[in-house]
């Protein structure tokens, strides 16, 4: 339905230094579907969102929405923001002080190209408050809601032109963490109900694996792998991506050992061997770098029964205690290892302890 | 932020918009750089408006000072001239002396005055300091002919009435005050605009996190030595910026030093300016030199306290937490000041308009005793109201503050959107375009505007319409404050999100940003009016028979020695401004007009 092409971006910063906000950026996103852009500040995925807009004018590139461009260096369009009837929900909300509950949601049919008689408006704008239950707090100044009403409210606005592309500019990060959990299903259920194509931005990545059909990870300008949020968690495709994507150990190893039968390759890491199938392109004696998951880790007090290499001795050098998990450091050789494991594991901080994981657990990547 | 807004702003919600929109899919194909938005039209206005209001009559003044007079029979010709008699005359130094003297004096004056009482009001239990800040916007309302016309009649060797009380008390021989000299000159001067120092300088004390200091007692310092080494060092930007908006305002100062300095024979360069173009035949040329002159000393004073205004970033004192500033408990002391504040209030308000009152009810003028009471009349006030000359003066003047504020207001309105919100290169330069009038002294203004209708008839010459341009040029720069403080408050997301809701730039404009500004614009509103009320430097070169405002009145009676019909007119007048501003401050409450 959407689909951007090479889109290029950039601004002037407050101090006039010119800055490439996206480059080369390219995806397609089908009717119905939530995508999100994630990144961290400054990774260009904001001003992408912005670029769809209209909010900000591209300096190369094609967006498309079913087919036809609203924007296209080549062809030389650009279709103003106020004309491409788009939803957005800003991440400040920008709900307009000076009017109430029901003239916020109402704005956009007044101005719009379309005319709606008086009783039209009234019934779209009550309907669309209904939904996200504001209805009853129409006439209320817009100041005064919460800031999780202002957040519906603001997701009303966007949605009353019932647009064929809503755009979220980070709609959760300004509220506590209780809501934002909350409101996390709210839009989930109504961006599902509606089947409303959605690009939504964001830098909480666990908000991305939560609501996402597909995850676009940028940084510095440019996406760096797309994939379903499955994808993105379990298969990064390099140490950024694994990095932001969810807390992960990085263990520095180097190939000692080809096994072409048994299809696996033996590493000599720092805190001993770790046994892993086989990958393409690897040789013995190459630099890599071995990714797991702290809930892939797996503590005992006791020798572990597996059948393969990757088990190790360590000593418990702190414990976090978060509730429904217990995060435990554990030094293996001088290598600190996270492990995320249910409450139940009692072991005190200083003994010893056994660490496994599984060898299909793992994500590895050469050393760039 | 957003500045609270009262729940009572209503907006039709159903109004339809009349411009039409076509959907996305109808013009895929308009190529961008053939685009006209309708945007630039408005926007495109405001600027060409702006720069012809700031740069035309001024590089026009500048060009004509290096011309001789122009006759009938003889052209104008290249010359230095001017300048060369303008400053080898032995008489320019002193009146370069004379100006500056008045100005660091009456600026000095003003400041040590308004600090020491902003201190008193901010920083001690002293009695009564809120209702003393209420009132301490009075004398700023007194326009400056008024205040100076009353203090004449309160100390004048001949008729000064504190001249004649400390004679017969004291049994003095000769009268202790004269009002015409430097030293009554600084006094009036300053003390008029004491209030403004004192507004400046509360603020920067209210501003002031009393953290800053509680941390350095709390690091071992003593009182005095916070005082010196914190206290004051962090108030240097605001006292310097302080020190210079009054000598820049002293400097420009035309009321006191015409009617205070001229029958004494002090001349300072406003004075100067007026008695070149009031002789025959006017030597326009020779008011231009001077005018340059004093521009050239008002422009380094501003541009001084921009710079340093814009370097104060370090000294940033607000740290955006609210904090409750310490009070100093003065003990039995604050009766004291106290009776400072309410000497202070007898000096600058009561005093004067009691004068005026006073004469006001006189036949002739006639100094208070049992037996002129026995004279009072209200004959002034008849001569006043029965005159369809003054009544007409006092409509002009209305209608035209009305016409100023509101053109002001707008205009700067759509110019700061441009410098606030947009990226358009060379922005900073229409900032400082709208800014530039703010070195013109009113005299000077008059000048240049005077000289470019006179020379390019366009038919608006000796008419109010040029009364009118020159207020809305002076004021321009006052709008653009009170607009880019607001507009700086609103997220550009509010925009955005109206642009995404289907709106255009109009729309957006009218519904989103306007009301947003509305405090800011109210209260800037407001100021402009007023200001346009008392003015009196720029008309008095611009006004012709027949189209008076009524500081011109005002003038006028003072130079026919018509004293009772002056002081009539005098009350009702400040009468009538004081109503006028708290009908303002009214609508300001309704509107949620911020303290400025």
């Amino acid at each position: 339905m959407l689909k951007v092409t090479g889109l290029f971006t950039q601004y002037v910063s407050d101090k006039g230094v010119v800055v490439q906000a996206a480059k080369d950026v390219s995806f397609e996103v089908p009717k119905g579907k939530l995508f999100t852009l994630l990144g961290p500040s400054g990774c260009g995925k904001t001003t992408t969102l912005r670029s769809i807009a209209g909010l900000e004018k591209p300096t190369q590139g094609l967006i498309e929405v079913y087919g036809q461009a609203v924007y296209s260096s080549a062809k030389g369009v650009f279709t103003p923001p106020n004309q491409r009837g788009f939803g957005m929900v800003f991440q400040s909300y920008a709900i307009w002080p000076h009017m109430t509950v029901f003239q916020n949601a109402s704005f956009p049919m007044e101005v719009g190209a379309k005319k709606f008689t008086t009783a039209e408006i009234k019934e779209r704008v009550m309907r669309v408050l209904e939904s996200v239950e504001l209805a009853p707090y129409h006439d209320r100044d817009a100041t005064r809601l919460s800031g999780g009403q202002q957040q519906r409210l603001a997701l009303a606005r966007a949605l009353v032109m019932e647009p064929q592309l809503l755009l979220l500019d980070e709609p959760l990060s300004n509220l506590d963490a209780k809501l934002r959990e909350k409101m996390r299903f709210e839009l989930k259920k109504i961006q599902r109900e509606l089947n409303i194509t959605t690009i939504y931005v964001t830098h909480d990545q666990s908000e991305a694996l939560a609501l996402s059909h597909e995850i676009a990870v940028m940084s510095a300008g440019r996406i760096v792998q797309r994939g379903t949020p499955r994808e993105i968690y379990e298969k990064p495709i390099d140490k950024f991506v694994a990095d932001f994507v969810g807390a992960i150990n990085f263990i520095d190893a180097s190939v000692k050992h080809l096994d072409l039968q048994q299809h696996i390759m033996v590493l000599e890491s720092e805190v001993g061997l770790i046994q892993l199938p086989i990958q393409e392109d690897f040789k013995v004696g190459d630099a890599v770098q071995v990714c797991v998951r702290p809930e892939n880790v797996h503590l005992s007090d006791t020798p572990p029964h597996i059948d393969h290499l990757n088990r190790y001795e360590g000593i418990v050098d702190q414990k976090i205690f978060l509730g429904e998990v217990l995060d435990f450091q554990v030094k293996i050789r001088e290598k600190l290892i996270l492990s995320r494991v249910h409450p139940t594991q009692l072991t005190p901080v200083g003994q010893p302890i056994h660490v496994y994981f599984d060898p299909r657990g793992c994500v590895v990547f050469k050393m760039q | 932020m957003i500045p609270a807004i009262d729940a009572c702003v209503s907006i039709d919600p159903f109004v339809g918009e009349t411009s039409v929109q076509s959907p996305v899919a109808a013009e895929p194909h308009r190529p961008v750089n053939f685009r006209f938005d309708s945007k630039w039209l408005v926007i495109g206005i405001c600027l060409v408006v702006v720069g012809f209001l700031a740069l035309v009559p001024f590089g026009f003044m500048i060009w004509q000072s290096f011309l001789t007079p122009e006759t009938a029979d003889v052209p104008a010709k290249l010359t230095f001239s001017n300048y060369i008699t303008a400053y080898t005359d032995a008489e320019t130094i002193t009146t370069l002396f004379n100006s500056m003297q008045f100005a660091l004096g009456g600026s000095l004056l003003a400041f040590v005055i308004g600090t020491a009482l902003a201190w008193m009001n901010e920083r001690t239990n002293t009695p009564m300091r809120r209702l003393f800040y209420a009132l301490s916007i009075i004398p700023l309302i007194i326009p400056s002919i008024l205040f100076t016309i009353a203090w004449i009649m309160l100390a004048s060797p001949k008729i000064g009435l504190i001249n004649m009380a400390l004679q017969s008390w004291f049994g003095l021989e000769s009268p202790p005050f004269n009002i015409y000299s430097m030293w009554g000159m600084i006094w009036v001067d300053g003390l008029h605009y004491s209030p403004m120092a004192f507004l400046l300088m509360s603020a920067a004390f209210r501003a002031m996190d009393p953290s800053l200091e509680e941390s350095a007692v709390m690091s071992g310092s003593s009182i005095l030595r916070t005082l010196w080494r914190i206290t004051l060092r962090l108030a240097i930007p605001a006292i310097v910026a302080t020190v210079l908006t009054l000598f820049v305002r002293a400097i420009e100062s035309f009321e006191v030093p015409a009617l205070l300095g001229l029958p004494a024979g002090i001349q300072v360069f406003t004075s100067a300016i007026y008695q070149a173009i009031h002789q025959f035949p006017s030597q326009l040329g020779l008011a231009s030199a001077y005018s340059v002159v004093l521009l050239l000393i008002t422009s380094v004073g501003i541009y001084i306290q921009a710079k340093i205004s814009s370097t104060g970033g370090k000294y940033v004192t607000v740290t955006g937490k609210g904090f409750r500033p310490r009070s100093i408990d003065l003990g039995p002391w604050r009766y004291l000041t106290t009776g400072i504040f309410l000497l202070y209030f007898l000096l600058i308000v009561l005093l004067p308009f009691l004068v005026l009152l006073w004469s006001s009810l006189q036949k002739f003028y006639a100094p208070p005793s049992v037996e002129a009471l026995k004279h009072l009349t209200l004959d002034g006030y008849r001569y006043v109201l029965g005159s369809s000359n003054i009544l007409h003066a006092l409509l002009n003047s209305l209608w035209m503050a009305v016409a100023c504020a509101t053109i002001v207001m707008l205009l700067s309105a759509v110019v700061c959107w441009v410098v606030v919100k947009t990226k358009i290169p060379g922005r900073w330069l229409l900032d400082n375009l709208a800014s530039l009038p703010m070195v013109f002294p009113g005299l000077v203004l008059g000048v240049s505007i005077m000289i470019f209708y006179l020379t390019f008839d366009i038919g608006i010459y000796g008419t109010f319409w040029i009364i009118l341009l020159a207020y809305i040029t002076r004021f321009m720069p006052y709008g653009m404050r009170y607009n880019t403080t607001s507009m700086i408050q609103i997220h550009k997301d509010l925009e955005d999100s109206a642009a995404m809701s289907g709106a255009g730039w109009f729309t957006v404009f009218k519904r989103v940003i306007l009301p947003l500004l509305k405090p800011g614009m109210v209260a800037g509103w407001i100021y402009v009016m007023i200001v346009s009320v008392r003015e009196l430097s720029s008309s008095i070169l611009l006004y012709s028979p027949g189209n008076e405002v009524i500081s011109i009145v005002i003038w006028e009676l003072w130079e026919n020695g018509q004293y009772v019909e002056l002081s009539a007119l005098s009350v009702m007048f400040i009468l009538l401004l004081l109503v006028l501003v708290m009908i303002a401050q009214l609508i300001g409450k309704r509107f949620g007009v911020k303290e400025a």
